[in-house]
């Protein structure tokens, strides 16, 4: 195939990808746009092989390869169940990392094949690129390998920090920069390797100070990474799928953990910064109101407030994803509906371990999606409405974020459950948020508590409710 | 003076940042989670790479380190590939409207 038609099937694939991303602006739209995405990778995928030189030995491993990684790849994606999402995309970032790797490795080994010059004579722009690419690459591999563990639970979410932490990354940081730069001058294998060991413990550095609930916006960064990983590597082998597919993922990484973090209130740096939830400055507000009482009831006090309202809104959070609640949820709210209870959902932009985690739950356990609301389109309607059903979420409802210039989630745009004439909280006990603030909610006269797991609890409200 | 090829990649991808950039912010947020995974699927296409590297002939034909590693990034992007998509498309099939279910 000459070089020409490549450039232009190269360019069909960019388009298409663009128009996968662009389906997803509704869900009516999105089954096609999916249909697009899977076109232009096979596009590509044809384009790349009739382009090169094939040797029969070669094509037999490369098949081999191909059917390995599809047959795992189809098994992990009808197996995995909902609620893993997170844990499933974070290691999918992983091995895009990682790929990216072993691709500029292999470029530099033999740069002839990819028309780059020579061994340890790669033109200049070329190894700059690759640099980047493999560094990038390096980083979202090991980065994405630990917000896995966290998320997965192999390891523990809380934040790890040490002293000095920012001082090594820092140096490491300027090492990677060094070490690339150098390499213009310098193409030895030892400053390459070093390069990518580098890069590797940085990406390992920058996540595990950051905690479970933050795993939105670490998920959407390496999502970013990953892109600018695939770009750099673009660059390098002088392709234009890669290059537009990378700004694509790249931006969009970018703008998801933007959302992410304004859903926080918080600055980029401060998230990645970690630690967040460790203060000791937020323990000694937690003592003082440990004291106050709180009014806890039951199964039958909750299903008696609920089937005598007239309005419902649901808050489902993390808790509701760790209990795997979704589908008692949905079976609750059909019998709320029978009893003319007008039900609608409230998600907050950081519920869950990822962005649109919650939706996705929801989705699962069919709850049609124009029941389901973002905050802004949702918050008014509190202040009519009769009850609030919080289930396994809490910062995102705690009217500190209003009130409290000190508190650290002072400024976080919350769910105005409070307006609501009653709240129930389904809770497995008293102890605070992530943000290891506590909610005053649970102390106000119109709070019920419901102390248990979430599934069981909506369980047995679907059984009072008959 | 000719131009050199690298200011016209240049010139695609920061258009490609816009792009990406106007396109995302149109997305739905109920469909974040399906961005993710459709975007993790399509960073992939840097199997195009790892194709070059497996039929990449350093050594005249017998199987190079070059190969080697090009076909570990095959089968790595390729669960991603078919792992990405599936899983956008069973995600995709759950999102439903009030109508259609009614239908049933």
């Amino acid at each position: 195939m000459s070089a020409n038609l490549s450039s232009l099937l190269f360019l069909a694939t960019g388009a298409l990808f663009i128009l996968a991303l662009r389906g997803l602006s509704s869900p009516e739209t999105s089954r096609m746009g999916n249909f697009f995405g899977i076109t232009g990778m096979v596009l590509a995928i044809v384009v790349s092989i009739l382009s090169v030189d094939i040797f029969f030995s070669n094509l037999i491993y490369f098949i081999i390869a191909l059917s390995i990684g599809g047959v795992i790849g189809g098994i992990i994606a009808f197996k995995i169940p909902m609620t893993a999402m997170p844990q499933l995309v974070a290691g999918f970032h992983s091995l895009v990392g990682l790929a990216a790797v072993l691709v500029a490795v292999s470029a530099y080994y033999s740069p002839d094949s990819f028309g780059l010059g020579a061994f340890q004579n790669i033109k200049t722009a070329s190894i700059i690129e690759m640099g980047l690419g493999v560094s990038i690459g390096a980083i979202t591999f090991t980065g994405s390998i630990i917000a896995f563990m966290k998320l997965q639970g192999l390891m523990s979410g809380s934040p790890i920090t040490f002293p000095g932490q920012h001082y090594l990354n820092a140096l490491l940081g300027i090492l990677i920069i060094s070490l690339i730069g150098y390499l213009i001058v310098n193409q030895s294998t030892q400053i390459f390797w070093i390069l990518i060991v580098a890069s590797l413990l940085i990406g390992f550095l920058i996540i595990i100070p950051i905690g479970g609930a933050d795993m939105p916006v670490v998920i959407s960064m390496l999502n970013s990474y990953s892109g600018w990983a695939a770009a750099g590597i673009g660059f390098t082998l002088e392709n234009t799928a890669l290059i537009i597919t990378g700004a694509l993922v790249g931006s969009s990484g970018a703008i998801l953990s933007y959302i992410m973090c304004k859903g926080m209130n918080r600055s980029f740096l401060n998230v990645i910064l970690g630690g967040f939830g460790t203060d000791s400055s937020t323990s000694g507000t937690k003592e003082k109101t440990e004291q106050k009482p709180v009014k806890s009831g039951n199964a039958e006090d909750a299903a008696f407030l609920m089937k005598n309202a007239s309005s419902v809104i649901i808050v489902p959070g993390y808790g509701m994803a760790v209990a795997q609640a979704q589908h008692a949820l949905r079976e609750m709210v059909d019998k709320l509906k029978k009893n003319d209870v007008k039900v609608s959902y409230a998600i907050h932009p950081v519920a869950g371990r990822m962005p649109g985690h919650m939706n996705v739950l929801l989705a699962e356990a069919n709850v049609p999606y124009d029941e389901v609301f973002e905050l802004d389109d949702i918050n008014n309607d509190f202040a009519n409405t009769d009850v609030a059903y919080v289930i396994g979420a809490n910062d995102v409802t705690n009217p500190v974020a209003k009130t409290d210039p000190k508190s650290p989630i002072f400024g976080m745009p919350i769910l105005d459950v409070e307006k609501c004439k009653s709240v129930l909280f389904v809770k497995r006990g008293m102890s605070p948020g992530y943000a290891g603030v506590d909610n005053e909610l649970f102390y106000r006269d119109n709070t019920l508590m419901l102390f248990a797991d979430a599934k069981k609890m909506t369980e047995d409200i679907i059984k009072s409710l008959d | 003076m000719e131009i050199d090829p690298f200011i016209f990649r240049l010139s695609i991808f920061i258009l490609s940042i816009f792009i990406g950039y106007f396109v995302v912010w149109s997305v739905t947020p109920s469909l974040h989670t399906p961005l993710m995974s459709v975007t993790n699927a399509i960073s992939s296409v840097i199997i195009v790479g790892a194709i070059i590297a497996s039929f990449s002939s350093f050594e005249g034909g017998s199987i190079s380190f070059s190969n080697i590693l090009g076909f570990v990034a095959v089968t790595l992007a390729a669960i991603n590939i078919f792992g990405g998509f599936l899983v956008t498309q069973r995600m995709l099939q759950m999102y439903k409207k009030k109508e259609k279910k009614k239908n049933k």
